[in-house]
């Protein structure tokens, strides 16, 4: 069965937090992976795959869903959590990320047979590409399905992904929508201070694409701009989502030290009553 | 069997390449080629003339193409990319290795204007590491036919009944046309082109032919050289291999292509586990080409038949009769 459009917005936020739960949990009985981006883009994937996507879990390569590539493949542990939670496999499945012989690889490797992934990524920019190729066969086809693509914005520093922002404009491809992660941080520090960005929406707008801009952890923003993104036609649509890295645990917040780790038990467990005092 | 195999006219294996592209594209409407704007240098350029709607230019940005391959492949089309070498398979590694290889899809990668025998435009341009960089990565068939006709069977195999990536190597410059376009071609089964039990000689792509020569040269000589064309050089065909090891006593291998990692380093990894017998390589040295005629660098390089008979009868003098 499709799955049904959640519309409610206490739902949203619910499912929002049980995410934030789960990839908290997950990540320290891992004992390692990326906390800090998965925290941040919960509010994203519950849009998506609550209320955006059209797919069915039980039917995984249904031909008519719209598929979501995660280029930012360290971002897998809000992904798993979020397709558990949608109903792709069971929730207990998630207390075998990164181990040994488990289908919920370090970064999504399809060969391990995870229902409900579109791609194997990792390596960053590379998602973008791949979307296009897909959009692109969406469109010969004359098929009316939608491909996302989840882009992390250091990973806009590869020079790869502006190749393939140029082919989805030239190939004018309106069935693809990218989700920029635009948390401001990147592993060694502020992305500005890395490698500066801006002007982000400008360079979007000057390679072909419409650029909406939004609150990435406010979910009336995000499907709104989802929504704005697909009004203009033959032009592929870019949301720059303006998150926090760390999201809903007060204390670690926008710190990009919680880029790349795992928190341990005690860790896990403030983090979990500071989650619970955020949503009451 | 001990048939000499005459050249019917000197043609580029890439001309094969694009017949194979062509062929390959009537009632398939699935199979979608990828320019990078050197289409009709690499032999596209039919493809792209009779078939508009299964062409899409993607300009000078291989990482790309090969991103929007992977695409198409997991829709059900057969992407075909195909640039010059160095680009296709150098430039793209990475691409090739997760987008492609680790999600295993069955893109078609034409690596073009391969080896030394490019020429004038240098060592930029001559891909002579491709085979070592490709056959290294898991899921991947590589595949380097020896003259045009045979390219053009190797390219319908590719497409068509071949699973998951492969690269196919062919090259610019003309070179003798000589194998029978009724041959019977499998991918992952070398050919025995010419009996013999005193050495064996095995080639690809273009030294095929110079392998052959070097074989009707030593017969004059009472040395009965085998030679055998492997054409995929993964998987490799270690039945054929290591028989002739076996029968033979010696091997030389002649590729143009670095000796370390390409079809020199991909036999002797057979025979070191299976038979180890007294081994030659013919290739470049482990270093860069430069400017010249094709055929003035084949020589310089020693990538000449004449150079494999050398090879030959250094090995003899060391080889161990049982
Ligand atoms: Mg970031």
């Amino acid at each position: 069965m499709i799955q049904p459009k959640v519309n409610d917005p206490l739902l949203l936020q619910e499912i929002s937090a049980e995410i934030r739960r789960s990839v908290i949990t997950t990540l320290s009985q891992a004992g390692s992976g990326h906390l800090g981006a998965s925290l941040g883009l919960a509010d994203l994937f519950t849009c998506l795959y609550f209320s955006v996507l059209a797919h069915d879990p039980a039917d995984p390569l249904w031909p008519g869903r719209d598929r979501l590539i995660l280029s930012i493949g360290h971002a897998a542990p809000v992904l798993y959590t979020t397709l558990a939670r949608v109903g792709y496999f069971p929730e207990q499945e998630l207390a075998t990320l990164r181990k040994l012989g488990s289908r919920l690889q370090g970064h999504p490797g399809r060969e391990h047979g995870l229902p409900g992934l579109e791609l194997s990524a990792g390596s960053l920019g590379q998602g973008l590409s791949v979307s296009v190729g897909r959009a692109l066969a969406a469109k010969m086809d004359d098929q009316s399905w939608r491909v996302f693509c989840i882009l992390g914005d250091g990973e806009l520093q590869e020079g790869s992904v502006w190749e393939a922002a140029m082919a989805a404009a030239h190939l004018k491809l309106d069935n693809l929508i990218a989700i920029v992660d635009r948390n401001g941080v990147q592993i060694d520090g502020k992305t500005e201070d890395v490698m500066a960005l801006e002007p982000l929406k400008e360079k979007w707008r000057a390679f072909g694409w419409e650029v909406v801009e939004c609150d990435g952890n406010n979910h009336q923003d995000i499907l709104t701009s989802i929504h704005l993104v697909q009004q203009v036609p033959h032009k592929p649509g870019v949301i720059l989502a303006y998150t926090k890295m760390g999201k809903g645990v007060g204390s670690i917040e926008g710190d990009y030290r919680w880029h790349g780790k795992a928190p341990s038990k005690q860790e896990a467990s403030r983090f979990l009553r500071e989650l619970d005092k955020e949503v009451s | 069997m001990s048939r000499r195999f005459i050249n019917r006219g000197d043609k580029p294996t890439k001309t094969g390449f694009g017949e194979g592209l062509l062929a390959s594209g009537i009632r398939h409407p699935e199979v979608i080629a990828l320019g990078a704007d050197i289409t009709a240098s690499v032999g596209v350029n039919l493809f792209a003339e009779r078939f508009p709607n299964q062409f899409v230019s993607l300009g000078i940005a291989e990482q790309n193409c090969v991103g929007v391959a992977a695409g198409l492949a997991l829709e059900g089309k057969i992407p075909v990319f195909s640039t010059y070498g160095v680009f296709a398979a150098l430039r793209t590694t990475d691409q090739i290795r997760v987008s492609v290889c680790y999600n295993n899809l069955h893109v078609v990668i034409g690596g073009a204007h391969a080896g030394l025998s490019v020429g004038p435009d240098g060592a930029t341009h001559q891909a002579l590491e491709d085979l070592a960089i490709m056959r290294v990565l898991p899921n991947m068939t590589v595949l380097s036919p020896c003259d045009a006709t045979q390219t053009k069977i190797a390219t319908q195999q590719a497409i068509h009944h071949t699973e998951g990536p492969v690269y196919i190597r062919f090259g610019r410059a003309a070179m003798p046309d000589f194998t029978s376009e009724n041959q019977s071609f499998e991918v992952g089964k070398a050919q025995l082109l010419h009996a013999g039990d005193d050495v064996t000689i095995i080639a690809t792509g273009h030294l095929v032919w110079e392998a052959l020569q070097a074989a009707y040269t030593l017969k004059e000589e009472q040395i009965h050289a085998r030679v055998i064309n492997l054409h995929t050089i993964k998987p490799i065909d270690k039945e054929i291999i290591v028989k002739a090891a076996r029968e033979t006593g010696a091997v030389i291998t002649a590729e143009e292509h670095q000796v370390t990692g390409g079809l020199g380093s991909a036999v002797a990894e057979v025979l070191a586990c299976e038979y180890p017998v007294p081994m030659k390589f013919v290739g470049m040295p482990d270093r860069f080409g430069e400017s010249g005629d094709p055929k003035e660098l084949m020589k310089k390089y020693q990538l000449t038949d004449l150079a494999i008979v050398q090879a030959v009868q250094t090995l003899l003098t060391t080889k161990s009769y049982p």
